[in-house]
């Protein structure tokens, strides 16, 4: 892999043919039968038989299947079924409040929940057309770039197990725990935070943040190292990755991919950098991007990005402006606790936010960011009530996982627990 | 709306001309159904390269919303949103969909990614994809009654529906 950019427009148009994504037919690499069709159906070919991949299989992320039409041990078409988590979390979200609607979506990509309250709270302050206070948007940028850590580091532990490095698999986990355990101090939360919300964020960062973050950072590098002496110089690391599931760029266009997906087809696409949120045009980092497309493209822009965090955080750390952590308007968020002893307007605000809720006017918008899958979006129309009319989120894994079948094609079944394992869909996105 | 245009039942679906209205600054086109296709495929040849997302929104409980004077409101509403990576700019065209006749052109063919957004889109909200691959349920049971996301499916009403469950059918 290069750290090298490429410029967007210099694409290679050979050997970057997206046709085999449109297919419809049997010659397509999606088995496109429903799930009583697939059980009924008996290939013509008795070579060939469709097996079926879990949704208990340790390896899937969660509950996902895949039917699979197998040759001996090659692949020929797949079908991704999901749907198994599906709890309706965006009825759900019309069934509570703006200032509630972060405890539901948070638990949407549980792995790296406050990019959806983030890509929620941004909707939201776009429809009321507030501005937040300096201090509440670096707190979201350190808050994400940690959590683009820990996502990651967890990409990092459950693709080694699934790669039979089950080592991996406890490097990973204990790196994770640590930027939980910061988390916990500072959200009180090890996941679904409820920390960014409509307004700025729940908190100020507690005494001592700094010590703590740095604490972090400063024992991330070593550990990221040994990563690379367990897995990226490997011979069979390297035999396991590359050159497995291969996708290229105009594929992945067609197919709305985004995320490290995109970027492992050598296509340098990171709205951090081309559509700049919060304040990320403050920032100086690098999109990483691959060379083939392939596994090891994926894994290695992932380990990489973890280093890209750091020192984003470094500079977010230099750059943390004093000030409030949330919007001093009274009819968005509530006033300070101290406040409501003494004033009897504070305590009406105070009680008609907790109850009723704040009124957004009507209209509707999309807010999206970058989260460590991809493009992550949250469409809300609001009638004008206390409650979105309709929240949509567009979760990058949802719409990854379409991609799936085409790597799959032609590659042994072995070989698919790899691919599963870097388009890493988090199935609690997926389904939600 | 006055009388007289109801009466003249002219069928905006076929409106071929594409209205550009702004929402809290973010683009907003509006066209006929019929002309959906070929609107998406000028779009992505002035450049709109993705196609991000594909949702819907019922407008059951609540008709009044910003169109332009030329669109009529109907029940549904399907959004689409499409990124530009050329010029970082989005855009999101909002096409409505008539209770009685819920179809509308699949987008399978411009942009194969929504090939699931549009089942999801079906599933939920009981939009028919004409000359999509695989128009069936993503998220529900296959056998599963109604449409979840629609507004008029309430909330803990529907008991919870099993295939095997004495007396379920």
């Amino acid at each position: 892999m290069t750290d090298q950019v490429m410029a967007n427009d210099e694409i290679d148009e050979k050997n970057n043919s997206a046709e085999r994504v449109f297919r419809r037919g049997d010659d397509s690499a999606i088995l496109r039968l429903s799930e009583s069709e697939v059980q009924a159906y008996t290939p013509d070919d008795d070579r060939r038989m469709v097996i079926n991949m879990g949704p208990q299989h340790p390896s899937t992320h969660g509950v996902l299947r895949l039917s699979l039409e197998m040759e001996g041990e090659s692949v020929l078409r797949s079908k991704p079924i999901i749907g198994y988590l599906h709890t309706g979390m965006e009825k759900t979200g019309e069934q509570l409040s703006y200032l509630q609607g972060p405890t539901n979506v948070t638990r949407m990509d549980y792995s790296s929940p406050l990019f959806s309250e983030l890509a929620f709270s941004l909707a939201t302050e776009t429809l009321l057309e507030i501005e937040i206070p300096q201090r509440a948007t670096w707190i979201r940028m350190l808050m994400c770039e940690l959590n683009r850590i820990s996502s990651h580091l967890l990409f990092q532990a459950t693709n080694g197990m699934d790669m039979g490095a089950v080592g991996a698999m406890i490097y990973g986990w204990r790196e994770r725990e640590e930027v939980l355990r910061l988390f916990e101090i500072i959200t009180g939360l090890r996941m679904n935070h409820n920390y960014i919300r409509p307004g700025g964020v729940a908190a100020d960062l507690p005494d001592g943040w700094r010590d703590d973050v740095l604490r972090v950072l400063d024992s991330l590098p070593d550990r990221l190292d040994e990563f690379d002496t367990l897995l990226t110089g490997q011979p069979i690391w390297h035999e396991r990755l590359q050159g497995v599931g291969v996708i290229n760029t105009a594929e992945c266009l067609a197919l709305g991919i985004t995320g490290p997906l995109l970027r492992s087809t050598g296509y340098a696409w990171d709205l951090r950098k081309d559509i700049p949120y919060l304040e990320y045009d403050q920032v100086e980092f690098d999109v990483l991007v691959g060379t083939y497309g392939d596994c090891f493209d994926r894994f290695a822009i992932r380990l990489n990005e973890i280093r890209e965090s750091i020192r984003i955080v470094r500079q977010i750390l230099e750059k943390m402006p004093q000030g409030d952590y949330k919007i001093q308007d009274k009819k968005v968020t509530p006033p300070p606790r101290a406040r409501i002893d003494e004033s009897m307007e504070a305590l009406i605000h105070h009680f008609k936010i907790f109850t009723e809720g704040f009124k957004v006017p009507a209209g509707e918008v999309y807010a999206s960011v970058e989260s460590p899958r991809g493009e992550l979006g949250c469409y809300i129309v609001s009638d004008g009530g206390p409650k979105p009319y309709r929240m949509h989120i567009r979760g990058p894994s949802f719409t990854n996982l379409q991609v799936l079948p085409h790597m799959l094609q032609n590659c042994l079944v072995a070989d698919a627990v790899a691919v599963i394992s870097t388009v890493d869909p988090i199935m609690g996105e997926v389904d939600r | 709306m006055s009388d007289e245009t109801v009466n003249e039942e002219i069928d905006q679906s076929d409106d071929t001309n594409v209205y550009e209205t702004s929402s809290r600054g973010q683009k907003v086109l509006h066209t006929g159904r019929n002309n959906l296709i070929s609107a998406i495929q000028g779009l992505r040849s002035e450049g709109f390269n993705v196609c991000i997302d594909v949702t819907a929104v019922d407008y059951l409980e609540n008709p009044e919303r910003d169109l332009p004077e030329e669109i009529s409101p109907e029940r549904f509403e399907l959004v689409v949103n499409l990124l530009s990576h050329q010029k970082r700019e989005r855009v999101r065209l909002r096409i409505q969909v008539p209770e009685n006749q819920p179809n509308v052109p699949t987008l399978f063919d411009i942009f194969p990614g929504t090939e699931a957004l549009e089942r999801e889109v079906h599933d939920l909200f009981g939009i028919n994809f004409d000359g999509h691959p695989d128009m069936t349920r993503i998220l529900m049971p296959e056998n599963w009654q109604g449409h979840p996301l629609r507004k008029d499916y309430d909330v803990g009403k529907i008991p919870v529906q099993f295939k095997e469950a004495p007396g379920s059918s």
